[in-house]
């Protein structure tokens, strides 16, 4: 009769949280950081179709990094969850801790009950009146939940990327500043060697608490070209 | 409060709002014996230009010789380039419109674009399919949707009958109790090459028309500065048209009336000298 071998807790959860920072740090990097009129996104995504940056709510946006297909599953649930309590109560009762909460503790079962954790990483917005009634929350394939203030970067090079964002990033700055070392942070650490990002291979999107309503839009096209020249 | 997100939130689904919500058992039509006396929402009326369209809605909500509300809002922005005008049951009406709108923007969130105004027309009526019920006992909702269409680069309207049919109208149309009036207005004021404040103007004479003729349809009324509701959409979204402007075009209207109470004078054939 053979022995089942036998590996301790730590020893798996340490395997999985390896596997999911190795798979997540296999894509490209994330930025979304606040200026003045609320939160930019900044993608590295030359895809025009599979969006790693959506509008969730009103006030509400969603960026993740990692596996498309279980972002884009998170990503799903989040509008059918707001859209649900919106609609079930009242727009004003969508709030982005809930749905932060959610995430957390769906991301934390799934790391903890099944073989293979979600090699993803998500960070969800809400803008409020001002730059010190927003809030960012970062998730992390295990659950676990940080309330960042001014910028957040994920992905493979987030470190480095966070670390020449802190240098730059001051609060009140323009929506041009914000997004300009956003993207100039992603060129210079997103991968080995420094690049230059054309704006053909950007997403970028907005929460601006200046809009009646909803707040995201996506910025494209000339317009993109226009704030990074 | 909230644990983690619930199996069917993250199964595989339609991007329909409205059919996720009947997946997880949300709210369904009940169906009882007998009747209610509710509130009932009047007159709405469209108009085509070229440009695209114009929906205007009276603020009379009646039951049965009383009114019941005086400013009630019948036309709603549905989504960014529609907009969606209710008669009669006005509870159930206004709730389906507040379901069209999450239906709309739900699946835009989703999919990452727009449907088409087609099928926004067609989710219309699946969704007042679903109040058949509820029809049958009295209690029904004609809706009158309307919206730009950038592939046909043109204003569109549909109408609905109770059972969820669908019907596209041309240039021009009108729903609820003083419907017939609007419509014989429209017939007579319809230009298609007129702009856009001309045809809000219409729009106007027609609800007055509507008015004077139908008990449960109101006019301006401008001792409590209460306007008819009005939407104009062209290729750059939905406008609602501020309160501001819709007294001027409203006192206009009135002071004309005031020589003319018929409304304007269409011009035919051959001279009255």
């Amino acid at each position: 009769m053979s022995v089942p071998f036998y590996v301790s807790p730590e020893q798996i959860m340490k395997d999985k949280a390896d596997f999911a920072r190795k798979g997540i740090a296999r894509g490209r990097s994330v930025v979304v950081a606040q200026y003045a009129d609320g939160v930019v996104f900044v993608a590295e995504n030359p895809s025009k179709a599979l969006h790693k940056i959506s509008e969730i709510y009103d006030r509400i946006g969603f960026a993740a990094v990692g596996k498309y297909n279980e972002f884009e599953n998170l990503r799903v649930a989040g509008i059918r969850l707001a859209d649900m309590r919106g609609y079930s109560y009242d727009r004003t009762d969508v709030t982005v801790r809930s749905l932060a909460n959610a995430y957390a503790q769906t991301l934390g079962s799934i790391f903890t009950e099944t073989a293979k954790p979600f090699e993803v990483e998500i960070v969800v917005a809400e803008v409020g009146a001002d730059e010190a009634g927003d809030q960012l929350y970062r998730l992390t394939f295990d659950g676990s939940v940080a309330d960042e203030h001014g910028f957040v970067a994920m992905g493979g090079s987030a470190e480095a990327i966070a670390g020449a964002l802190s240098a730059a990033w001051a609060p009140g700055q323009d929506l041009a500043t914000s997004l300009r070392q956003a993207v100039h942070a992603l060129g210079e650490h997103g991968t080995e060697e420094a690049r230059e990002l054309p704006a053909s291979d950007l997403e970028v999107a907005i929460l601006d608490r200046t809009r009646p309503r909803r707040a995201f839009r996506r910025i494209e096209g000339a317009e993109l070209e226009a704030l990074l020249a | 409060m909230t644990a983690q997100f619930p199996p069917s939130y993250r199964a595989l689904g339609s991007p329909s709002f409205a059919d996720f919500l009947a997946s997880i058992g949300g709210p369904t039509p009940v169906n009882t014996v007998g009747s209610v006396e509710a509130p009932h929402g009047t007159t709405i009326v469209a108009l085509c230009f070229d440009g695209g369209v114009v929906m205007a809605g009276d603020r009379r909500a009646t039951m049965g010789n009383v009114i019941a509300q005086r400013d009630v809002q019948k036309v709603f922005e549905a989504d960014s380039h529609s907009v969606v005008g209710i008669a009669g049951t006005a509870g159930i009406a206004v709730e389906l419109v507040r379901l069209f709108q999450v239906e709309l923007e739900h699946y835009e969130k989703i999919e990452g674009t727009s449907l088409s105004l087609d099928g926004k027309a067609n989710r219309l009526s699946t969704l007042l399919r679903g109040n058949l019920g509820m029809a049958m006992q009295g209690l029904a909702v004609v809706p009158l949707f309307a919206g730009y269409d950038d592939d046909a680069d043109r204003g569109r309207i549909f109408s609905y009958d109770v059972t969820g049919g669908r019907y596209e109208e041309h240039d021009y149309y009108a729903v609820g109790s003083g419907s017939s009036f609007a419509r014989g207005s429209l017939k007579k004021l319809f230009h298609f090459d007129a702009t856009a404040e001309q045809s809000v103007r219409v729009a106007l004479e027609a609800l007055y028309d509507a008015a004077d003729d139908d008990s449960a349809t109101s006019g301006p009324d401008l001792t409590r500065r209460i306007f008819p509701v009005v939407a104009v959409v062209r290729p750059e979204g939905v406008q609602m048209i501020e309160e501001d402007a819709l007294a001027q075009a409203a006192e206009d209207m009135l002071a004309e009336r005031m020589r003319r109470p018929g409304g304007p004078w269409a011009q035919v054939g051959g001279d009255l000298a």
